[in-house]
């Protein structure tokens, strides 16, 4: 699934803002800063640090299926092959090396 | 850096997984179904449950039961949206306890 | 003519009763917002009836019907994979409310797993509501970064070699587990399938059941 407009494509290298943003934000702290790949473009939604607070929810945002290595986000994951998925927003992401 | 209380994912240590399930009461169904009937109306979005949720303090968060937490944060955005007040409430609850009664 | 709602004569929820001066000081709030909520015309009867009613019609058994037709039908499985709320609506189960709904499956390579770390967010109009265990603080904070651990509890122990995967559902993307098909069942019908489905299995914590083995 592709979206005209978005920033990433499936497969590229991002990595997660590391951010402490205030409001209502669905990026979870435990991935801020760390580096994965775009797995799927889920499409253009309304966004929820607007609408947590009353807001309208737009412009709508890109959302993005990312994922991770589990080595890759814990200081200690056993199983090499394992791997950690999250619905990330466009703004929250950058291009990683 | 401020990490919500709700935002656990990670945390080290949390115990084992209570596989047991206990039967909705009463209150917690309509509890419930009068979320789910306000969202649908349009009176009150997820997120702003949510958020509402994430800005309760911490302690109560922990401590409440999960349809304790809809509870409160459905009150609390009935009362910021100006649709009710504490006060009404309070005396609500109050004429109720009077007809509940204390064995 | 005031109807008293604080007296339980709608019998619009059936669940456990509890007396109402035993429920805490928040449960009981519920009482009074309903009664509130009612007075202003906000919200009707009907309309908490139709949201009680809605929730009980939903639970894993649509999984289950989803799962079991996946496992018998290869074109219908394609058809789930690629556009998930037109296939559950093919069986009658409306996932509409949904806003996007992505159906993971399970492999014998691949295990997935489901969690919503933030809250409790679960594909309600499929599964019904979430069990207990669900949104538990330990299964919040443990699925991320031991869902082997998580799994070893539910009794699934999946070899080094099968890559686990697990999903946070952080926004509006809603997450079904397809399990595998258990070994030895291409004799059962769909609805004998069905049986074999558990809720566990559809959030990834455990697998199908196995096939009873047929005797002679």
């Amino acid at each position: 699934m592709s979206t005209s407009g978005a920033k990433f494509k499936a497969g590229d290298r991002v990595q997660v803002r590391l951010e402490d943003r205030r409001g209502h934000i669905r990026t979870p702290w435990y991935i801020r800063g760390k580096t994965g790949w775009v797995e799927r473009i889920h499409g253009e939604f309304l966004n929820p640090e607007s609408l947590g607070h009353g807001g309208d929810g737009l412009p709508k945002k890109v959302l993005y299926l990312v994922a991770f290595q589990q080595g890759d986000v814990w200081q200690r994951y056993d199983v090499k092959r394992d791997k950690l998925l999250v619905d990330i927003f466009e703004h929250w992401l950058e291009p990683a090396n | 850096m401020m990490r919500g209380h709700h935002d656990i994912g990670g945390l080290p240590g949390a115990g084992p997984i209570d596989q047991s399930q206990h039967e909705l009461s009463d209150w917690e169904i309509l509890a419930d179904a009068i979320n789910q009937a306000l969202g649908a109306k349009g009176i009150r979005r997820t997120d702003e449950l949510r958020r509402v949720r994430e800005e309760m303090e911490s302690g109560a968060y922990h401590d409440m039961s999960y349809y304790e937490r809809w509870i409160a944060s459905m009150e609390t955005i009935l009362i910021e949206k100006k649709i009710l007040t504490r006060d009404e409430i309070d005396r609500k609850l109050a004429e109720f306890e009077k007809k509940w009664g204390e064995p | 003519m005031r109807v008293d709602h604080s007296v339980d004569q709608s019998n619009d929820a059936h669940g456990h009763e509890h007396p109402k001066h035993e429920l805490s000081a928040v449960a009981r709030r519920v009482y009074a917002i309903r009664e509130l909520l009612l007075e202003k015309g906000l919200l009707t009867e009907h309309d908490i009836r139709c949201q009680i009613e809605y929730q009980e019609a939903r639970s894993p058994a649509n999984g289950a019907k989803i799962v079991a037709r996946a496992w018998i039908d290869p074109a219908y499985k394609a058809r789930l994979i690629a556009d998930p709320k037109a296939a559950c609506l093919e069986l009658g189960i409306d996932a509409t409310s949904i806003n996007e709904f992505v159906v993971l499956e399970n492999t014998e390579k691949v295990r997935h797993m489901v969690v919503c770390t933030l809250c409790s967010c679960y594909p309600r109009p499929i599964l019904g509501r979430p069990p207990d265990w669900y949104k538990s603080f330990n299964y919040r904070q443990r699925s991320v970064n031991d869902p082997r651990g998580v799994m070893r509890e539910f009794g699934l122990i999946p070899p080094d070699d099968v890559e686990v995967r697990v999903h946070d559902s952080t926004a509006d993307i809603r997450y079904l587990v397809l399990p595998v098909r258990p070994q030895g069942t291409e004799h059962l019908s769909a609805t004998e399938l069905e049986k074999l489905v558990t809720r566990d299995s559809m959030i990834g914590v455990m697998n199908a059941l196995p096939a009873v083995p047929k005797i002679a």
